[in-house]
């Protein structure tokens, strides 16, 4: 079965995100006073095959704490949905 | 011009040519896409052809081409891949020379080091993709040249970028300045060539055509220069590095129009570089030339496969058959005629050795790198391009390579010279006679405070005493302040701080410390100096002399470093060649290098035009860019610009000069005025050869401890760039001028001898031929007598101090500025600060 | 004794390592491609600077899969010498030889300059020949050099030595106006506890030669063979 997987990966909450506060302050410059704060992360789609939709969250799950995020700066979530026959995951992060 | 037999030849060819014509896969010949959705445009005026070149075409065929011929035609014989407007002009380039190995027609120039080493270098210009998406535009245009220095066999060892924006103050230019230089630092920094020179201007004229020309150096073994050729038949053609994608396609042709409105829009023709890619393909291509698998490579760059199978093939007098089924393709459902167009970057065209395929593959394998026989060198001149059995397009090499049809151009004197020509900048800056100022300057110190600010000579100006509010300032001080903060003078260390211009291991003096880049050649004991240079300004003004000019400064600044100067490669940027009065600014560029090539013997080794430099009918200054190498017999002799040794003397080889004319064009001129004109400085070759040979043969001699050469801002920015980029403890001067009439040598020429001289042109005039050296003085009598003999005026102007720049003039005081003050405004320009500013809020805004 | 430059795809600075220590130090050395997992017969292995896989992801964070980084593990465990630069230092910190995480610079950019730098643990093989507080210059050229850890990993490494180099002026003096990156406490090199992981961010390979605009770099490796030899003089 082929799935579709999507990890948000994030700076933490505790650690200094330049690139988000240079995004904050252009914001705040260009007249979008009601900005708070910006954070950058990566969003990285995952094709897979997997035997079941557990599985494959358990695979996601490793490859996301293993290799695409580091602890130490980052946390992440994922959402896996199966792939339609389109090609297409229905896309986005279930809450 | 063909003569009636070549016609016979070609009619003759095509004749035979025309029994294979029906296996030629007919995908809608003579119709074009447009008819077939119904629009009356032609196939060929939808690629950019014109009627007669159609025409041509189907002459060589012998038939109607079909649609992925007709684009395999358009993109050869775009401007930008068959120099179709240039090439007539080109001829006038002197090309031999006893150190050239390799000129001008392969992917790059070849420049003998010594017995062992050779130079390979070129550059190309990547202005219209860094129009469109500046970051990604440059990314690639670096990517680019380095492939062109690989396809030699030669490892690429450095980068230099000349560019050109609106003023940075303006937000579009700040935008595409940030990006460009980014992108060139994202892709040069990643594949561990240092970018290690350039240079930076600004000015409305680029606003909204920006230039970026990049250069690549290599080093090679002579036995090793590997040369793009299909030269022996049955070779094995493979395609190593990134797969085939849509990106790109046309981008030559993109690159042979003019700019319009919707140029964001045409975003996709901007390819995406893959620096990762481009490392890989570096050390696989060096690793299959050292073990010998290789009988040629050449990058795939503008027109991809296309012109990278019809050159090779060309150049050998072979044909390649190719199948391209065999391409790997990034996505789906690719047409022939995309997969031929494809300019995806970091691809590689290699002809191996027949016998070595899975010794080629190994080596592609290790590296991680994909790697693809798509064909075989055939016999028969053709470029064969098939989809498993079917012919998809089959056309002769050199047909594509070589055959397109000259445009013999037109050219027309444009108005604007003789308008431009009878404006006097000594007028326009409301300048005075030089007497009659230092004079008045004379009177208003002693009223101001008792305390002469104009002092006569022999009383330093104490650096601590100094006035700190610029108000106060001499006036010429502040005009100082002014032109060291102006965006083209002003330091560029936060652009070159963001390249690794170390990596290697072979940077003897580091960006900003000279005035051209110096690496060392280990193990030879020997160095190369590297610069770009090109001032548009002096080529719109007159565009023979700024011609000449860029040549002429790009030696002069590798004569600064000590070395000889020995090649050079280009960039002509140019506006829309079918306007007249571009070509004739084309033609008198041309004949300006050409001449000062000849006189200081530095062949062309290669090049690239780049016309179309204009959006919505705004053309930028035709900007000839010059890339020059020269070389330093011994490493240990290089120079920097900035001072050594306090109590150095401070000479000025060449002439003082104080004539209103040396104001014309000059950065004083636009910094105090806001305009671009006047009659620019003149060159006399003749003096700039004796001058270079005068520094080359002191700073060899051991005599030297630094030079800079006068360029921009005249001898007053020299000097305080000197001063700024002086040791510590050394980063003053105390600098006496003679007018030009009390000054016994006499440095302006005897007939000129009463015309009246000015303050603003002794010292922010842009006369040519100058270089201001340090030396102890002992050494002053040894250098003198080498202008002597080589018939340079050579003049001791003052000392080394410890801090501050004080220049009087026939004894009385017109700059006094602390190093600290200059600094500021040099320093401050481009500094973090400013830069995190939104555009049009510095202080420095106009 | 014997150094080994560990190749990974992307690497660049590799044959800077590699001119240092065979031309100017005369030693032996050879290169360890990345699929390597033996290392018998070398001494000190050397992580060098440049863009591991392109640094797509994050920087060292796919070349510390590399086969030949769990025998540097197994090497570093035996008490073998390990000198990470630059993205040597970053996959350091993402395999965990090493506490803490890279950041971007604090100015969002790429900076390659000469820096000052503080030496501030002599007591190691890799530092051994300079004095301790001793101001010493060496460039660097990154765009992820802004070191991170929490404040009690901080903490811990302060208490325990293990910060190398800090960002300084040319008199020694650490402020936010010397620090070129944003790096916490000024952090430019951290060793690990047993004192023979080291990773920096300058590169001591591009300042081994006055023509280079610096020695401080040669006196590092110097260090390191000074060291070795000493132990193995005293040691067996």
């Amino acid at each position: 079965m082929r799935y579709v997987a999507t990890v948000k990966v994030m700076p933490k909450k505790t650690v200094l995100d330049p690139q988000g506060s240079a995004v904050k302050g252009a914001l705040l410059d260009l007249g979008y006073g009601g900005v708070k704060d910006v954070r950058i992360g990566k969003n990285i789609r995952v094709e897979m095959e997997a035997p079941s939709k557990s599985a494959a969250r358990a695979l996601v799950e490793e490859m996301a704490r293993k290799i695409l995020s580091n602890p130490v700066i980052e946390e992440f979530e994922f959402a896996v949905i199966p792939m339609d026959s389109s090609g297409e995951g229905a896309g986005g992060i279930a809450p | 011009m063909n003569t009636s037999r070549d016609r016979d030849v070609r009619n003759g060819r095509a004749q035979k040519r025309g029994q294979v014509q029906d296996r030629v896969r007919d995908q809608g010949q003579g119709r074009g896409r447009g008819q077939e959705q119904g629009q009356s445009r032609p196939s060929w005026w939808e690629l950019g052809l014109t009627e007669a070149e159609y025409r041509e075409i189907v002459e060589i065929l012998g038939r109607e081409p079909n649609w992925t011929e007709l684009g395999m035609f358009s993109v050869m014989w775009s401007e930008h891949c068959s120099y179709k407007h240039s090439r007539p002009y080109l001829k006038l380039f002197p090309t031999q020379g006893s150190r050239i190995l390799i000129g001008p027609g392969e992917n790059a120039g070849v420049i003998r080091l010594d017995e062992r080493w050779a130079v390979v270098m070129k550059c190309e210009s990547h202005n219209h993709p860094v129009a469109v998406e500046p970051y990604q535009g440059a990314a690639t245009g670096v990517g680019g040249i380095v492939r062109d220095i690989l396809a030699m066999g030669a490892r690429p060892v450095a980068i230099l970028d000349s560019l050109r924006f609106g003023p940075p103050d303006d937000p579009r230019s700040r935008f595409l300045f940030q990006g460009v230089v980014s992108g060139i630092a994202g892709y040069g920094n990643c594949i561990g060539v240092p970018t290690v020179g350039g240079e930076v201007y600004f000015d409305e004229a680029y606003a909204s055509n920006p230039l970026c020309n990049v250069m690549c150096v290599g080093l090679v073994e002579i036995d090793r220069i590997a040369r793009a050729r299909a030269s022996e038949v049955g070779s094995p053609v493979f395609l190593v590095g990134a797969s085939t994608g849509r990106d790109g396609i046309h981008g030559a042709t993109f690159a042979s129009q003019e700019l319009g409105e919707d140029s964001e829009a045409s975003r996709p023709n901007v390819q995406v570089g893959d620096p990762f890619m481009e490392k890989l393909a570096i050390e696989t291509c060096l690793e299959l030339v050292e073990r010998g698998y290789v009988i040629g490579i050449q990058d795939m760059g503008a027109a991809g496969i296309t012109s990278s199978c019809a050159e090779t093939a060309a150049r050998a007098g072979t044909g390649i058959e190719i199948d391209l089924d065999k391409v790997p393709l990034r996505e789906s459902g690719m047409t022939p005629y995309e997969i031929m167009l494809s300019e995806s970057q970091e691809r590689m065209l290699v002809i191996g050795k027949s016998g070595r395929e899975n010794e080629i593959a190994e080596v592609c394998r290790r590296w991680g790198i994909g790697c693809a026989l798509i064909g075989r060198v055939t016999d028969d001149g053709m470029l064969t391009v098939k989809r498993g059995e079917i012919i998809e397009a089959r056309v002769p090499a050199k047909a594509l390579a070589e055959q397109v049809p000259v445009v013999l151009s037109r050219e027309s004197r444009p108005s604007y010279i003789d308008e431009e020509w009878s404006r006097d900048p000594v007028s326009l800056l409301g300048a005075k006679p030089g007497p009659s100022l230092l004079a008045e300057l004379a009177s208003a110190g002693k009223t101001r405070s008792g305390k002469a600010r104009c002092e006569p000579e022999g009383e330093p100006g104490e650096p601590e005493k100094e006035p700190e509010e610029e108000k106060d300032l001499p006036r010429f001080s502040r005009d100082l302040l002014k032109c060291l903060s102006s965006p083209t003078i002003a330091d560029k260390a936060w652009v070159y701080s963001q390249y690794d211009h170390m990596v290697q291991n072979n940077t003897a003096v580091l960006p900003g410390a000279g005035d051209a880049a110096v690496l060392r050649v280990k193990g030879t004991g020997k160095a190369i100096a590297l610069t770009m240079d090109g001032n548009g300004r002096y080529a719109y003004l007159d565009p023979e002399m700024g011609g000449a000019i860029a040549v002429a400064e790009a030696a002069r600044n590798v004569v600064s470093t000590g070395a000889e100067p020995v090649a050079i490669t280009n960039c002509l940027n140019f506006p829309n060649p079918e306007k007249g009065e571009t070509m004739w600014q084309f033609s008198r560029v041309v004949r300006g290098m050409a001449l000062a090539c000849e006189i200081l013997g530095t062949p062309v080794t290669g090049g690239n035009v780049s016309f179309y430099n204009e959006t919505l009918g705004k053309p930028v200054y035709p900007t000839p860019v010059v890339g020059m190498l020269g070389i330093i017999h011994d490493v240990k002799q290089r120079l920097s610009s900035g001072f050594v040794r306090e109590g150095d003397i401070v000479a000025l080889i060449g002439p003082l000069d104080g004539r209103g004319a040396s104001l014309g064009g000059s950065e004083y001129l636009k910094v105090k005025t806001g305009l671009v004109t006047g009659k620019p400085p003149q060159i006399d070759l003749d003096v700039e050869k004796r001058v270079q040979r005068t520094c080359l043969r002191a700073a060899q001699s051991g005599l030297l401890h630094s030079a800079h050469d006068c360029s921009e801002g005249g001898l007053a920015v020299t000097l305080a760039e000197c001063c700024m980029l002086g040791r510590p403890g050394s980063r003053g001067a105390e600098i006496s001028l003679r007018s030009p009439k009390s000054a016994p040598e006499r440095p302006v020429k005897e007939e000129d001898a009463d015309e009246p001289w000015f303050v603003e042109s002794l010292l922010f005039g842009e006369a040519q031929s100058r270089i201001v050296v340090t030396l102890h003085p002992d050494d002053m009598p040894a250098l003198s007598e080498i202008g002597r003999t080589e018939g340079a005026p050579v003049t001791a102007i003052g000392r080394v101090t410890a801090d501050g720049l004080w220049v009087n003039i026939d004894g009385f005081t017109v700059i006094m500025v602390s190093t600290a003050k200059m600094e500021e405004a040099w320093r401050g320009r481009f500094d973090d600060k400013a830069m995190s500013r939104k555009p049009g809020q510095g202080p420095y805004s106009d | 004794m014997k150094f080994g430059i560990v190749v990974f795809p992307g690497s660049n600075c590799d044959q800077d390592c590699y001119y240092a220590i065979r031309d100017i130090l005369g030693c032996d050395v050879d290169y360890i491609w990345h699929t390597v997992t033996d290392l018998r017969g070398f001494d000190c292995i050397i992580l060098p600077g440049g863009f591991s896989y392109g640094d797509y992801l994050r920087t060292g964070a796919i070349a510390r899969f590399s086969p030949v980084m769990k025998a540097v593990k197994d090497f570093a465990d035996g008490g073998g010498l390990v000198l990470g630069i630059c993205n040597g230092f970053q996959i350091l910190l993402e395999a965990g030889f090493l506490p803490g995480a890279m950041l971007r610079n604090k100015g969002l950019r790429f900076l390659c300059k000469y820096v000052h730098l503080r030496v501030e643990n002599n007591k190691n093989p890799f530092t051994c020949l300079f004095e301790e507080h001793e101001v010493i210059r060496m460039p660097i050229a990154h765009f992820d050099g802004n070191y991170y850890a929490d404040s009690r990993t901080i903490e811990a490494l302060e208490a325990r030595g293990g910060v190398v180099f800090r960002y300084s002026d040319e008199k020694g003096g650490i402020a936010p106006e010397t620090n070129p990156n944003g790096s916490v406490g000024n952090i430019a090199a951290v060793i690990n506890e047993a004192g023979n992981v080291l990773g920096m961010m300058p590169h001591p390979e591009r300042c081994v030669e006055e023509l280079l605009g610096g020695e401080d770099g040669r006196r590092l490796f110097e260090s390191i063979v000074s060291w070795f030899s000493g132990r193995r003089g005293v040691g067996s």
